[in-house]
């Protein structure tokens, strides 16, 4: 017992200290965790105290039974609790020793394994449950909606609902005590039974009974709406092709049908590639094709299409090129397939041939335009450029014309598209230059047309053949430098185009010029375009200029005084080379003034105004009578005095207000007696006013409306038959099928939710 | 001598027989008929103050309560027949026709909470402040048979409010939680509950059958599923609302009567947004009932009258007390939509007629023909000045009158003082909120 005393002396004691150890805790204010250890420590120490008191009694328990690092006899220690257990540690000491693999092998096992989630909470749960549930109900409730915005937008709605259906025996509960007695009767029954067509009852055959019970209204209404969207895309589809068809641009055609051909062409490869018999078989039908247009007599010149064209060829451009086109057509199409013996003898027969089937006079027109014209020269002198590498290989030894000359052709259809483009813009812009220069020199036009004679023709062949052949020597110029590249050459094309067709007009050029300035423009490559094309216009500008100014001044003379303030015009006497930028400021201003030519806000104002307080002066009364106290008649009128005497002068109205206002009206004429029965703000349905009077004027009683429109438009919104109950709407009633469980069976199928609560409550009532 | 005279074809005049109408050219040329717009206006202008001339909507009171009315209900079968509880557990049942009362029932010790009728109409429920369920047949007891209730079921709680299912037999009440039962079954086959507070009122959807919605005293609406045994959604608003009404002809269309004088027009499907803000009242709303049509509702307040709204205007278009009308705690359209029935404090129930001006009985086709044309009259020029103020002009008692001017200058004062607030402050730091939304606290998932 003595060592009991000892012990609760030394505990008494330890108590004291911690009191003491207490508020020094406070004091300090340190770390809670470190006087706890402090504390801890001295506790620790203490007890080891005891234990060394008797020490051969007792005996430390080997024994671990609590998770904590410290073990002692006495007291849980709460260190090291914070730390986590991991599973590492445990297997550390298994590693050494080999027996326990297995054991090893599971624990590893185990370690690959995640641990499962925690369930969520109750409350969680809930809320995910009405989430889902509620998702459902607005999905179930949203088939409402097409109702409820029908019902809401119906001119006219009827309660009840749902429709009484007119009670009608049918025919066959009818006809059952009836017999047929005539002997007219009795032969149609004969007929009626030989073709088993039902007499009595049923009325219906069963085939057709069967088929009235197929389909459910609503499978009915979802089929008919398939067709109808069916048909919808169908007539979209037709409306579509039709109004391609109705397109008249021959080039959009052109192209659909040259975009159908790639595709076509692309097909095929794949078809190819896929399957070479099907393939075959495609090609030997795109040949059949082919022999069949050659054939024809569609691109030969016999047609009545193709007459027409020659004689229109003269005059319309379009004509001529549909002319060259269908020439090429033909000459592809008369063209033998490549075989590899292919001679040069066989190929300028072809072109005789082609030659002959040509008539004289598209020819000629073609001669008449490929001389001047630039952008029917690029194709043409691409053709002779072929013709002439065919004909005379031996003239151009290089093989690098031949390249190019072949390279150009294989390009041109896949640039076509844009270069077509390209070619519109030009020839627009190329157009209006030249009417410019008819414009100012008619003396030259006047003498192109009269130089419609054979021997300019004639001339014009020649100058063509020249131009050929500069041509040919401009490629072999290039060709014997080699190294040219292919761009330079093509720069100046579109350079000669341009003089050539300015100059068209004046015929002033020569053979010889031209060929002087094609060899200039040879030698000067290096110089930059822009110099040529502003040393042109320069000259073109300088007749323009005072035609302009003329025009300016008949402007200033519509001008009045709003715009003339504004107005600088620099003389233009002087062309610089400023000028060509202030044109562009003075274009602008230009468009301005002429955008807002009539607006003269000024002088509309004020005869505005001055209206406006001519309409608000009281008028003079003339009450004379003519024929009073006189003679009267046709063409005769009161006397001046008796018209005087009758004349009752309009008193002078108050002066109007804005009468020292320079720059307003006031509107006098509203009444604000009537102002009093007028609608002030658009009220809301209505989204202008115009709208809104339009309704006003229009009456509805039958003093102006027909019997059956005024019912019409005097038809109530809603209907209700007096002594009917009206019940709430049913999804039967619009064509829903309503659900066929009901509410009841479907709880009863899950009864889960009788709280606990009320489980007790029952418990109670059953036990009292 | 050829003699030539005028003739006319005698089909174009003689009648076939002398009960047929005499015909009546005329000729519609509209430069015989000038002035139409102004001849219409005043027609409408003369439609409009007969019709104000005419309203006389106060039908009957049937009196015979001895406690001021707590709940009515319609007999689903038969217009004339209404039923009402009182505040000392009297139940009675009327014949509207003959605006008698044909049966009394003391059902309750205290009030009777909530009444409802089975969709049969067979019998009916009342559930009291005894804590008891109670089932009894419409039909009276035979000659010496004793009125007694078919079921009687006693509950641990209090029940406050009681609805029956639309198609089946199975009926909800609600109290600490929404319970529902079979009519056959002495303990519910389910209940639900969200929150602690008391619930006031529950209410079937009429269409969609398996939705309740029912509100409780902690200011929420609570909306469930029955078929899912869950709720689905709450939504809390500023103040309490005393109970909700669904709209039989829009599925998701409910409206609830609330304590700060408004009622609140949702889309269950959007809560967080009233689709509609009905102010009037300068009084609890403490109920609301819709018109079989859905186009309208009545509310009765605790400012002594009732109001009748359009679905879709914030503003009431009539509004009805009688100097002896007290508090109106319980409203019901009739069937037919022709009638309102309200039951007040002062242990009268009143019969109104909902369109107050509308001539009952038989009409014939020229009154009737007059009465759309008056009608389509006075719509198309309700927005002329004279015209609107005229329609709209209402005599109130003066403490509601006195009550809406009040109200008028509180809200001006408070409007201005947002105003201010937002001109005052940074832009955009200060938000605008809609009138719509200002009164919907939270609505909880």
């Amino acid at each position: 017992m003595s060592a009991n005393q000892v012990v609760e002396s030394l505990l008494a004691l330890s108590q004291q200290e911690e009191l003491v150890d207490l508020p020094k805790d406070y004091l300090l204010s340190e770390s809670e965790d470190e006087g706890d250890g402090d504390g801890e420590r001295k506790h620790q120490k203490l007890l080891e105290a005891i234990s060394s008191l008797d020490g051969k009694n007792r005996r430390k328990s080997a024994e671990r039974s609590e998770a904590s690092l410290k073990v002692s006899e006495f007291n849980v220690s709460s260190e090291g609790s914070g730390e986590k257990l991991v599973l590492a540690d445990l297997l550390e000491p298994v590693k050494t020793s080999s027996s326990l693999a297995t054991v090893k092998k599971q624990l590893n096992r185990v370690k690959s394994k995640k641990t499962v989630e925690l369930p969520l909470n109750k409350e969680e749960i809930e809320r995910i449950h009405r989430e889902v549930a509620f998702n459902k109900t607005s999905q179930v409730l949203s088939k409402w909606d097409p109702i409820v915005l029908k019902n809401r937008q119906a001119e006219q709605l009827v309660f009840p609902l749902e429709k009484e259906e007119p009670v009608i025996a049918p025919i066959e509960h009818v006809l059952s005590s009836w017999k047929a007695r005539t002997p007219l009767e009795q032969e149609i029954f004969n007929l009626l039974h030989k073709n088993k067509q039902p007499v009595t009852d049923p009325l219906l055959t069963p085939v057709e009974k069967a088929s009235l019970h197929a389909m459910s209204l609503e499978e009915a209404k979802m089929r008919r709406a398939e067709l109808q969207r069916a048909r919808a895309l169908q007539s979209y589809y037709e409306a579509k092709a039709r109004r391609e068809k109705k397109i008249k641009s021959k080039k959009y055609h052109k192209l659909v049908k040259k975009g159908k051909a790639k595709k076509a062409l692309k097909e095929f490869e794949q078809l190819r590639k896929a399957n070479p018999a099907a393939a075959l078989e495609e090609l030997e039908k795109i040949e059949k094709a082919r022999m069949m247009e050659r054939m024809s007599l569609k691109h030969q010149n016999s047609g009545k299409w193709a007459k027409s064209k020659a004689i229109m060829a003269k005059y319309d451009l379009e004509a001529r090129q549909a002319m060259q086109e269908q020439l090429a057509k033909n000459k592809e199409l008369t063209q033998k397939l490549q075989v590899a013996s292919e001679s040069e003898e066989e190929e300028g027969g072809a072109e005789e041939v082609e030659e002959l089937l040509v008539p004289d006079a598209v020819n000629e027109v073609q001669m008449n335009v490929n001389g001047p014209n630039p952008w029917m020269l690029r194709s043409c002198t691409s053709d002779t450029k072929e013709a002439a590498a065919e004909e005379d290989p031996e003239q151009l030894p290089e093989p690098v014309a031949h390249e190019v000359s072949e390279s150009e052709g294989e390009e041109r259809p896949e640039a076509e598209d844009d270069t077509l483009l390209r070619e519109f813009e030009e020839r627009r812009s190329l157009r209006k230059r030249s009417e410019l220069n008819q414009d100012a020199e008619p003396a030259g036009s006047q003498e192109t047309k009269d130089s419609s004679s054979q021997e300019v023709l004639s001339e014009l062949r020649a100058l063509s053949q020249k131009l050929k052949e500069n041509h040919q020597s401009r490629k072999q110029k290039a060709s014997s430098e080699g190294t040219v590249p292919q761009v330079q050459r093509e720069e100046p094309a579109p350079e000669e185009e341009e003089p050539l067709l300015l100059q068209r007009p004046e015929r002033v050029q020569t053979l010889e010029e031209l060929e002087k300035e094609e060899c200039f423009q040879n030698k000067e490559l290096s110089r930059p375009v822009l110099e040529g094309h502003w040393s042109e216009k320069i000259p073109n500008n300088h007749p323009d200029a005072p035609k302009e100014k003329k025009k300016e001044e008949e402007m200033i003379d519509l001008q009045n005084l709003l715009t003339t303030q504004s107005l600088s015009v620099k003389s233009l006497a002087v062309p610089t080379i400023e000028m060509l930028e202030d044109e562009v400021e003075r274009n602008q201003r230009q468009m301005i003034k002429e955008a807002f030519a009539g607006d003269d806000v000024i002088r509309d104002f004020l005869k505005e105004k001055r209206e406006a307080a001519e309409a608000s002066k009281p008028k003079d009364v003339d009450l004379t009578l003519p024929g009073w106290g006189e003679w009267g008649g046709v063409g005769l009128k009161p006397s001046a005095k008796k018209r005087r005497r009758f004349l009752i002068k309009a008193p002078e109205g108050p002066p109007r207000k804005d009468k020292n206002l320079p720059n307003v009206i006031i509107n006098e004429k509203r009444n604000i007696h009537a102002a009093a029965h007028q609608v002030r703000v658009l009220p809301y349905p209505f989204t202008h006013h115009r709208q809104f009077e339009r309704t006003i004027q229009t009456p509805i009683g039958f003093t102006w409306n027909t019997q059956r429109a005024f019912q019409k438009l005097t038809t109530p919104k809603v209907i209700t038959k007096p002594g009917h109950i009206i019940k709430p709407i049913k999804a039967e009633d619009v064509g829903y099928r309503s659900s066929s469980r009901s509410d009841i069976s479907v709880i009863q199928r899950n009864p889960k939710r009788v709280t606990t609560r009320h489980k007790k409550q029952l418990k109670k009532n059953s036990a009292d | 001598m050829k003699v030539k005279m005028l003739s006319r074809n005698p089909d174009n005049y003689v009648r076939e027989t002398k009960f047929d109408l005499q015909r009546v050219p005329r000729n519609y040329d509209p430069a015989l008929h000038p002035f139409e717009v102004p001849r219409e206006y005043v027609r409408a202008l003369n439609a409009t103050k007969l019709e104000r001339v005419f309203a006389k909507p106060f039908l009957a009171s049937l009196d015979g309560h001895r406690d001021g009315v707590n709940c009515l209900a319609k007999h689903p079968k038969n217009l004339a027949t209404v039923l009402s509880g009182a505040c000392d557990g009297e139940v009675r049942i009327w014949n509207l026709t003959q605006r008698k009362c044909i049966r009394t029932i003391q059902a309750h010790e205290g009030f009777v909470r909530g009444i409802c009728t089975r969709f049969c109409g067979t019998s009916f429920f009342t559930v009291g402040d005894d804590k008891t369920v109670k089932q009894w047949k419409m039909d009276g007891p035979g000659y010496g048979e004793e009125e007694e209730p078919l079921h009687t079921i006693l509950g641990k709680t209090v029940y406050t409010g009681i609805d029956h299912h639309w198609k089946e037999a199975v009926f909800a009440t609600c109290g600490q939680q929404v319970d529902i039962w079979d009519e056959q079954r002495t303990n519910p086959i389910c209940s639900m509950t969200w929150g602690f507070d008391s619930i006031s009122s529950v209410k079937f959807n009429p269409i969609e059958t398996f939705l309740l919605g029912s509100c409780a005293s902690d200011r929420n609406i609570v909306l469930y599923d029955m078929r899912q045994a869950t709720p689905l959604k709450k939504v809390i608003l500023d103040m309490r609302t005393n109970t909700i009404c669904w709209n039989p002809m829009e599925a998701f269309i409910f409206t609830a009567a609330n304590e700060d004088y408004n009622l609140y027009t949702f889309d269950m499907r959007a809560l967080d947004t009233p689709v509609m803000v009905h102010m009037d009242h300068v009084s609890a709303v403490l109920d609301v009932d819709y018109s079989p049509t859905g186009k309208e509702f009545v509310s009765a307040s605790f400012d002594k009258s009732i109001r009748i709204f359009p679905i879709d205007k914030s503003r009431s278009r009539e509004v009805y007390h009688t100097k002896r009308m007290q508090h109106v705690i319980c409203v019901k359209w009739t069937s037919d939509s022709k009638y309102i029935m309200c039951g007040s404090d002062e242990m009268n129930i009143r019969l109104w007629k909902a369109n107050a001006s509308e001539k009952l009985g038989v009409l014939t086709s020229r009154e009737k023909a007059a009465k759309d044309y008056n009608q389509k009259l006075k719509e198309k020029f309700q927005h002329h000045p004279h015209i609107k103020r005229i329609a709209r002009h209402r005599h109130l008692p003066k403490s509601i009158y006195s009550q809406i001017q009040e109200q008028r200058i509180m809200k001006e004062a408070r409007r201005r003082k947002e105003m201010n607030r937002i001109k005052h402050s940074k832009p955009g730091s200060v938000p605008v909120v809609s009138e719509k939304k200002k009164h919907v606290v939270a609505v909880v998932k």
